[in-house]
């Protein structure tokens, strides 16, 4: 029997909320059918299934939230397959009744959580709080006695209630990561200016042939662009676990910006693989559903690095901040006209200028330099992306 | 079409691609990318929209040309005329 759990959807989630089942017992279900939709502080998210089975039994009910790791549902592996007892562990007393007014604030689990000063403790213990849901906002997570306070204010419905999953909660999910990213990562930086004078003309006389629907915008060449260079360098495809990890899967991180505030950053899976219009292909599908904030599990577990783009008219460079367990973020700076000197020769180019901050406990800036350089050769010669 | 239409069909348009913006508030010479601030992506949306809904094809190099919302329904009331 295979237990399906709540699955971590990023370094700052630690609850969900089930919202509903695709599925009941008896269903025959395949590796990365979607089966359940899970209420998170990014949205409503698909949860997909990593398994072949038989759906057996399904533990979670609706409108339960539970945290990351509470097993979900029971799914009978194919005939054929060894057959183990398995311990299904209950959900959690904490969770309460179901209902979204009786539910305690989304919290912002950070690995370091569960340290707590004695006071905080103490308090916790009075009024009845598991401190394992509790944000600690002291010294590298350590919860204190302000966060204790806060939490009974929440509960007694004083404090701030619970927001529907929107620009509230993506804005107090994105302030996690990127905290606890400032806080633990010695983060480097490096930048390069590149021509893409190139890449424009390419770009340009390649969408004059095409009906708009098929026209490919600059940031596929990026992506693309910077997945090939991952596989020259792939120190900077991996995640930091007590040491630097790399990944197989090149699945690119990008940075979706909402308009009511906030990003949410959905993987492009397998990105060096895929053809420019494959890659266009994709965004036109992620873009609108993260905008709707209706994403699926493995694209906001997946990522094994991240990339922001600013567009045209916008500012000369971005400095990032890394999302963990990755290593590296790359910045790509909205381009312009710019002078620009080359054989002797000073001229005027479009050109952009893409940053690189890498976590230096994994890497040095020797290495972030080799990425760069790469890319910059890569959007030399778009036609060959 | 009147130009009356055509403005109200675009804000429609515009609504579909961000819904959480009020296209009727556009300024005619105003631009409605800055604006509405959407990004590349958007605009290209945007335009696959136009060109669907009117049948007309807007090649990359009009971008430049329908900027602005008094542009815009100078340049639809055109193409959809001939």
């Amino acid at each position: 029997m295979i237990e399906f759990k709540m699955p971590s959807l990023g370094a700052d989630m630690e609850a969900g909320t089930l919202a509903e089942w695709l599925v009941k017992p008896g269903d025959h279900v395949t590796r990365g059918d979607i089966i359940a939709v899970v209420d998170t502080q990014k949205g409503l998210i698909e949860i997909e299934v990593f398994d072949d089975g038989v759906i057996d039994r399904l533990v979670l009910e609706e409108n339960q939230k539970v945290p990351v790791g509470t097993t979900m549902a029971l799914i009978r592996e194919p005939a054929g397959a060894a057959v183990k007892p398995a311990a299904i562990a209950a959900p959690p007393a904490a969770t309460g009744p179901a209902g979204p007014s009786r539910q305690p604030a989304v919290q912002l689990g950070l690995p370091a959580a569960g340290k707590a000063t004695p006071l905080a403790r103490r308090l916790a213990a009075e009024a009845g709080i598991d401190l394992a849901g509790v944000l600690g906002t002291g010294p590298e997570g350590v919860i204190n006695k302000e966060d204790v306070e806060r939490e009974i204010r929440q509960r007694s419905g004083e404090g701030p209630k619970e927001v529907a999953a929107g620009a509230e909660s993506i804005r107090a999910a994105v302030a996690a990561a990127m905290a606890k990213s400032n806080r633990e990562i010695p983060h480097y930086y490096l930048e390069t200016t590149v021509d893409l004078s190139r890449a424009l003309a390419w770009l340009s006389q390649t969408n004059s042939e095409r009906p708009v629907k098929e026209r490919l915008l600059l940031v596929v060449l990026y992506i693309k662009a910077l997945a090939k260079s991952l596989r020259q360098v792939p120190d900077l495809n991996a995640y930091w676990e007590k040491g630097l990890v790399r990944q197989q899967e090149i699945n690119i991180g990008f940075a979706i910006s909402l308009r009511t505030g906030g990003v949410l950053i959905p993987a492009i899976r397998e990105a060096d693989t895929k053809s420019l219009d494959e890659l266009m292909g994709v965004l036109n599908e992620l873009i609108p559903r993260a905008r709707s904030l209706r994403l699926r599990s493995s694209e906001l577990s997946k990522s094994t690095i991240t990339m922001t783009n600013l567009g045209e008219g916008q500012v000369e460079k971005v400095f990032g901040v890394i999302y963990p367990p990755q290593v590296a973020i790359l910045g790509f700076g909205g381009y312009s006209s710019r002078p620009w000197a080359e054989n002797g020769m000073l001229g005027i180019r479009p050109a952009a200028t893409i940053t690189l901050a890498g976590d230096h406990r994994a890497t040095d800036g020797t290495t972030g330099s080799r990425l760069l350089m790469a890319i910059r050769e890569y959007l030399q010669k778009p036609e060959d992306l | 079409m009147t130009e009356e239409e055509i403005r109200n069909t675009l804000c429609q348009l515009l609504t579909g691609i961000a819904p959480d913006t009020d296209p009727a508030r556009l300024k005619p010479g105003e631009d409605i990318r800055h604006a509405l601030e959407l990004d590349s992506f958007d605009a290209l949306r945007f335009i696959a929209a136009l060109d669907e809904h009117f049948g007309i094809n807007t090649p990359e190099s009009d971008y430049g040309k329908i900027t602005t919302m008094e542009s815009l329904v100078r340049y639809i009331s055109r193409k959809t005329a001939g």
